[in-house]
Formats: C-alpha cells, structure tokens, sequence
C-alpha cells in the first residue's frame, strides 16, 4: 500500500512582513502544521534534528509527543534522527516512549547527518562519521528488536542482558541515504526500510539504489520492506504561484549550502529545471506535483513518499496551505494516478 | 586508459560510470576486501571491477581519489609512485581557509604526479557533464595533459588553471566551487582569483 507523508527541518518561518518569528513561536506552529497534516488524511509526520538557529528542532521527538496528544490517526517520526552523535539506547528510549505516548504510532529514519552540526556540538570527530554510523546503526537494530541486550562496541559502554525501557511494539525504522551506497547495503543487512533524500538532479537517477537495496534484502534473506522517497517541495494553487514563493527562498538556502558541500548556485535556468519533469523539486500546482509523484515513485519502485515542505523564510500561513493542498488535492490524484 | 577508482561511496561509482561510458576499463577499490564492493558495483557501476587497491592501481594509468579526506593518511604511498592521481576530495568539514589538498596529498603520496580536478563538482551534478568546465591543477605537464585528456574523454571541458598549489583555486570558499559555467567564465573566475 502506498503511503504518503510530510517531512520538515522545521525552518525558522517569517511574518506576513518578512520578519523571522521566535523560536518558541516557530516550534508552536510545527505543532499546528502537524495536526492539520493528520486532519487533511496524511500518512506520516516528520521532523528532521537540526541545531542551527534557523533551524532550531533539535529536540523533535518532543514536539512529535506534542503533536501525537492532539491527534489519533496519522504516524509520527525523525527525517532524520542524527544517530552518530547521539546514544542510540537514548534514542531508542525517546522513541519508544513515543510509541507509547502516541499509541503505536511511532517511526524513525536514521542518518549519518549531512548537516554535521550536532558533530562539534556533542563533542564527536568528523573523522568517525562512518564508524559511529555503522556502530550505532547495529545497536539500534538490536534495541529495536526488543527484549534484553548484549552488546559490545567502541562508543559507548557496553551491555549485557540490559532491559532498554520503555518496552512497547516494535516501530518502523528506516535509514536515510542521501548518495551513499554503503548506507543502502546497511539498510538492507539490518532489515531497514530505505528512505531515498533526492534534494537535486534527475530523480531517475536513484533506480539503481533501487535495485541495489532489493537485490540485497533477498540476499539477506529478509522479506520485502519499502522504499520511500524525500524531496523538497512546495504547493500552490497555480506553477506560477508555486514557484515565484518558493525561488527567494531556495536560491538562499542552495547559495548558502553551496559554499561547503559544491552544488551549483541556482539560476533561473538551473530552477526551471529543478521544478521541471527532470528535476528533484516537487514545486507546482497539485496537478504538476501529484504528476511527478507518480511518476517518480513507479521509476524508484517506492511505496512512500515524503514531501519535505518549508523552506526556511515562508510564512506560517503559506505552509499550513501547502499541507492543505498536499493532503487534500495531490494525494487523493498520486493514489488515483497509481492505482 | 586504464582507470582505477578509490573509493564506493558517493562520488567513486559515478566517475566509475563515466568512465566506462566513454569506453575506458575502470577497477574500483573500496577500504578493505573488494568483495565488501561487488554488490554495490554490480548496481551502480556495472562493468567496473571490484579489486584491491594495490590490484586496482598495479596496471592502472590513471587513478581517481574518491576517499574521505580524513582516510588519506590510510593509503600507502609506494603504490602511487610514477601513477597519475586524481585528488577529487575536499577538506570535510569545510577548512576556514582553503588549504590546498592536493599540495597535502602530493606531501604524502611522493612520487605520485597529482592533479587536482572534479573536486569542485558536486556528485549529483556530475551526470551527465554536458560539457560542463572543470579546471585542473598540477604540477607534471604530461599528468595535467593525461587527465585533460580523461576529462575530455568522459564529457567535462578542461580548464587547466596552473600547478598544483592553483588547486587552491578550485577548493571551498573560492567562486570556482559549485559553479556551473563554461570555459570562458571558469577561466575568468580562475583569473580574478590568482
């Protein structure tokens, strides 16, 4: 069955006249877009740990608990946790409990982070990054699993026949991948649900990890799990609409993020492409998204897809008619379009 | 030209890619044994095979650097010596001021003829090149023209933009980074830049 769900980074959104809202303020109305996600029929709500002052949800699974008590139906989880720098026993514990708290409503995708602020904040060497992932993914698999732990490793203590509490139903954890194949093997040894970030270029160009993650779930023996899909996007009622809020926002946000990790500063030219039918930005009406969605998923054999709204600079307002649109207009024509 | 490609993650399997496209033979090596890689190279880079560094770089007229910075000190230098190598990494995370990795990697891998390219692309932009301007530094003319030659080859358009420390150039924080332009606006950028 396909499902269909909302990721944010919980970007600092702005005023009606430009001006950035507080943090207390921003992390509220996360609380609102949540409930309205579940109201509009959503599959999954997610909230991606950040620790910059214009994205300031670094403690989501608290937000999350905050969103599960106003609401009954729709599924709450990370996009992503970043596991390398923290405990996975404490991870497991926060989102156990909000298993709990939500009524088995609970999911996680864990990533290695490509925002690398928590590294230097939690006192951790980029020079780890792989190892710390690969060590703490293997844990989380064994807490997650339930029951008594014995484990053994180099960063953090180790366990035996530990009792990790809360003990509730097991929850659905995905790994994030963003371009790292070793992570899509990873994903498929400790029998995780792949989750696909496309944040630039042709979508289509994904397939291959694809194949590689089901390709190597059968070889290890572990039964069918899905693949989902995150992108950045943005809804309107009309392309036009859509696009012109969207542009200021995104040519900051890639201009900024540019200048350490090599994309390209986006053009006019480089955007039209973005948001066209070769690109990775699901910015339009609902009929232009809903079309890409589609399509996209059957290319990549996916069965989620998350759309990652809220850049950073739109209004409260503007995101809560996104998920408005989203919820109301492109999932009900993705569903019809695929079945 | 034979091509050995350090590093699966992921830049490594997209030159991988390229390379075979343009018709060269390419071996790629990951950390470790090569059959930790078979999976991820049959998918990802189908036709490339699988070996060990030593293996990858012993017939190799070419090699491509595609590894975590931080792993440099890892490789051992006397294999590299008279090869041609490709640094295509950048300091992770960003250094405050660029400072030349290719000069670091010439440092340690002596005997290696270094040129610095494709660093300065981010992966997911790399396919296709579409005649995309890359520069290129170094110090060995018959290196620079070996890779010019590569890089032609696999569909980028070779800006040559002087020796090794130029590399400087092409690193994080220099306009070059992340640009997407053609020749005559990467030669300009490089100008204003030296």
């Amino acid at each position: 069955m396909n499902t269909f769900g909302l990721d944010t980074f919980g970007d600092v959104t702005h005023d009606a006249e430009g001006r950035p809202l507080t943090h207390a303020q921003t992390i509220r109305n996360l609380v609102e877009q949540g409930v309205l996600a579940d109201q509009v029929g959503l599959d999954f709500f997610g909230i991606g740990e950040h620790h910059t002052p214009d994205m300031p949800l670094s403690a989501a699974d608290v937000v999350l608990a905050a969103i599960a008590a106003r609401t009954s139906r729709i599924r709450l989880g990370s996009a992503v946790t970043v596991l390398s720098s923290d405990d996975p026993v404490r991870v497991f514990q926060r989102f156990s409990t909000l298993n709990a708290v939500s009524d088995g409503r609970a999911e996680i995708i864990l990533g290695r982070g490509s925002s690398v602020d928590s590294f230097p904040l939690f006192g951790y060497d980029l020079a780890d990054y792989e190892d710390l992932f690969e060590e703490k993914t293997h844990l989380f698999a064994e807490l997650v699993k339930g029951g008594p732990v014995t484990w053994q490793g180099k960063t953090r203590s180790s366990l035996h026949e530990q009792d990790v509490v809360p003990f509730t139903e097991p929850f659905p954890t995905w790994i994030g991948v963003g371009g790292s194949p070793q992570s899509v093997v990873r994903a498929a040894s400790h029998g995780f649900s792949l989750m696909l970030a496309i944040i630039g270029g042709h979508p289509g160009r994904f397939a291959p990890f694809s194949e590689l993650y089901l390709h190597a779930l059968e070889k290890f023996g572990r039964s069918p799990l899905p693949i989902g899909i995150h992108s950045p996007g943005h809804v309107a009622p009309t392309d036009e609409e859509a696009q012109e809020e969207f542009w200021p926002h995104y040519l900051d946000m890639i201009s900024r993020l540019g200048r350490t990790r090599g994309f390209s500063t986006p053009t006019p030219e480089s955007y039209a492409h973005e948001v066209g039918p070769h690109g990775a930005l699901f910015v339009g009406s609902p009929e232009t998204v809903a079309a890409k969605m589609a399509r996209t998923m059957k290319t990549l054999r996916a069965s989620r897809f998350d759309l990652k709204y809220g850049i950073g600079g739109l209004s409260h307002e503007s995101l809560m008619r996104t998920i408005q649109l989203y919820g109301t207009e492109v999932v009900p024509r993705v569903r019809e379009l695929l079945s | 030209m034979k091509i050995a490609v350090l590093g699966a993650g992921h830049v490594g399997p997209v030159i991988a890619r390229l390379a075979l496209a343009a018709g060269c033979p390419v071996a790629i090596a990951g950390s470790g044994d090569p059959s930790r890689i078979e999976m991820i190279t049959e998918f990802l880079a189908p036709g490339a095979v699988p070996r060990s560094a030593a293996d990858a770089l012993a017939d190799a007229d070419l090699v491509v650097l595609a590894i975590p910075w931080h792993r440099l000190g890892s490789l051992e230098p006397a294999m590299f010596a008279g090869k041609v190598v490709i640094d295509a990494m950048n300091h992770w995370p960003p250094a405050d001021a660029p400072l030349g990795t290719s000069e670091e990697v010439a440092a340690r891998l002596t005997g290696a003829h270094v040129v610095k390219t494709l660093n300065h692309v981010a992966y997911q932009d790399m396919e296709p090149p579409n005649g995309r301007a890359v520069g290129l530094a170094g110090d060995s003319p018959a290196a620079v023209e070996a890779v010019r030659e590569f890089l032609s080859r696999i569909g980028f358009d070779p800006v040559p933009v002087g020796p090794l420390t130029s590399g400087r150039l092409l690193e994080p924080g220099s306009p070059v980074f992340g640009a997407a332009v053609r020749r005559p606006e990467l030669e300009k950028l490089a100008k204003e830049q030296s």
